[in-house]
């Protein structure tokens, strides 16, 4: 057994069982961040904030729902709608999070793929981080079965179709996961033990490896470059904070973090107190009926690009370009074969690739919003067809690119 | 060295039950997540085919499945008279020819709308089309609206059972199992 002395202070006895300081040093005074960064570095910060806010809104909504298919419509729009109090107040953060979250993910993404910081030994940052994609997006839907309104009854219809692999005709496959031959009890109360339990237990396991995939490679900068942060940090220690390349995690980063922070969370509650609605789509208003399909059919904003890539074409090769869709950034740093991880604005043809493929998911995702009918259907199929394009051609862009 | 191939033994040993106990626990969680018994013996329903109106589309429902009754017009039978793959959709109860199917469109589920003027099924979510016999006519659907299992009892049909027609039905390819 260790020796432990009598204690002077509350710290000390805390420091002696579990080396707070120790813990304190090498996750936050001590955990070095460069300082050629800008504000799209704080949103890690921005959406953990996020997922705070859906876990502390969905404890709240978790005591009043019930999933049950003959109460849940009920339950979340006249039980905690109206009779609870606050209770609209964590609807519509849980609503406007789940939405906004999305956005944040994909600014995160598209961060990391300018600045090339899925490369050179921070190829288990973008993994995790697509792991954590894969993992919100089963949280997502799963929580959008839970009001069972229309919306909720269709598209759960829908996805879980997608199982049965076209052509494989997998029915057996597809009832399984529903436990019936449509979404009823069975379908809505298993989604829910994944919407509260197992898919949240994931994401935060998930969330762990993600910062501690951090930790070796640290955090890129603006510009690519390769600190030496043992003689950084030794120049920080030392007094010369003006010389060195970086700052500490706290107080130094998080203070300009948490600035970033407040900025976002004063655009995200105007977005809950006076335009919530843009998260709450009118057809789920209506309870879900079985015997009826609303006019159109269409996901959230955040999944329109990759349901846009399904449409246009017929169901086997659909649901090829569609699984294609799904997994293809996951492979991003493989696919990527030049050594430069540097911005993509000096990387010549990537340069490019890299704005016509933001350009082409913002494309996908308006096409996927509208009805799938004339000069609408031409656009999504060339969209569609661009982005499988860009991926196949992503390697041989990436080999002609010149060392930088 | 004798120790650690001790150590070994037993870390094999333990492998081997924690792989029985994985596979035997993962088999337990597969059957959890099976449909219900009481959910798989929902029952059959049955139609009285005498109460249908031509060219008019009634749901009705099976197995918490919409499903579509189509009284064919004469001029429908005539139709669908020149193309064999339509007419082996239709039965034939009394004098009178239906299209009954499950309106579950064949891409993904969702429930085509039908238009009496046009004698056509339209899906709203993709765009896939079907006629009057809910032959597909538009991708993306892979193939015509499936039809339930059914057998003809005089002016009564029972979704569920499986008569000779529709045995014949399945043989020839015209619909697939549901």
């Amino acid at each position: 057994m260790a020796h432990f002395t009598k204690a002077t202070s509350l710290h000390d006895w805390l420091n002696q069982r579990l080396a707070i300081d120790t813990l304190r040093r090498v996750l936050a005074t001590e955990y070095w961040i460069p300082k050629n960064i800008n504000f799209l570095w704080a949103m890690g910060m921005v959406l953990a904030i996020t997922f705070g806010l859906l876990l502390i809104s969905g404890i709240f909504l978790l005591m009043y729902y019930q999933p049950n298919v003959n109460l849940a419509f009920d339950s979340v729009n006249y039980t905690i709608m109206q009779e609870v109090g606050y209770g609209w107040l964590w609807r519509h953060v849980h609503g406007v999070a789940a939405s906004v979250v999305f956005l944040i993910i994909y600014i995160h993404m598209f961060t990391g793929i300018y600045y090339g910081s899925y490369k050179k030994g921070r190829e288990m940052i973008w993994l995790s981080g697509m792991l954590l994609f894969v993992a919100f997006s089963a949280e997502a839907f799963s929580g959008y079965m839970l009001p069972w309104g229309q919306m909720s009854y269709w598209a759960g219809m829908v996805i879980t179709n997608l199982f049965s692999g076209g052509s494989l005709h997998a029915d057996g496959l597809v009832e399984w996961i529903r436990g019936d031959y449509v979404p009823a009890q069975a379908f809505l109360n298993r989604f829910f033990m994944l919407h509260v339990l197992l898919i949240p237990l994931a994401i935060l396991g998930l969330i762990g490896l993600h910062f501690g995939s951090l930790r070796i490679p640290h955090v890129n900068n603006q510009d690519g470059e390769e600190i030496d942060f043992e003689a950084e940090a030794a120049k920080y220690k030392a007094g010369d904070k003006a010389n060195s390349k970086v700052i500490a995690f706290v107080n130094d980063f998080m203070s300009k973090d948490m600035m970033v922070v407040s900025i976002y969370l004063i655009f995200f509650f105007y977005l809950v107190f006076y335009h919530y609605d843009f998260a709450m789509d009118p057809v789920n208003f209506d309870p879900a009926n079985g015997l009826k399909t609303p006019a159109h059919i269409y996901p959230e904003w955040y999944f329109l690009w990759s349901y846009e890539i399904l449409r246009p074409f017929s169901t086997n090769v659909g649901l090829i370009a569609f699984a294609f869709a799904q997994v293809i950034f996951v492979l991003l740093p493989f696919l990527d074969r030049s050594p430069n991880a540097v911005p993509a604005s000096r990387r010549g043809l990537f340069k490019f690739w890299f704005w016509a493929m933001l350009i082409d998911m913002i494309v996908l995702t308006a096409m996927g919003k509208v009805p799938p009918e004339g000069a609408f259907s031409t656009i999504g199929l060339y969209a569609a067809l661009t982005f499988i394009g860009l991926w196949i051609a992503l390697p041989f862009v990436t080999k002609l690119e010149k060392k930088v | 060295m004798k120790n650690s191939s001790r150590r070994g033994f037993m870390g094999k040993a333990f492998g081997a039950v924690a792989g029985v106990g994985a596979v035997a626990s993962l088999y337990a969680m597969k059957r959890s997540w099976d449909p219900l018994p009481s959910v798989k013996a929902a029952g059959f329903t049955t139609l009285d085919m005498s109460a249908y109106k031509e060219n008019e589309l009634v749901t009705e429902k099976w197995r918490g499945k919409p499903i579509f009754v189509l009284k064919q017009t004469a001029d429908m039978v005539k139709k669908a008279q020149a193309n064999p793959k339509d007419m082996e959709r239709l039965i034939k109860i009394g004098n009178d020819y239906f299209m009954v199917c499950v309106g579950l469109c064949t891409h993904l589920g969702c429930i085509p709308g039908y238009n009496p003027d046009e004698q056509s099924f339209l899906c709203a979510c993709h765009g896939g089309m079907y006629d009057f016999t809910a032959e597909v006519t538009k991708a993306p659907p892979p193939r015509g609206l499936d039809i339930p299992p059914f057998k003809i009892d005089g002016m009564k049909l029972v979704l569920g059972e499986e008569g000779p027609e529709y045995k014949k039905m399945l043989e020839s390819g015209t619909t697939l199992k549901v």
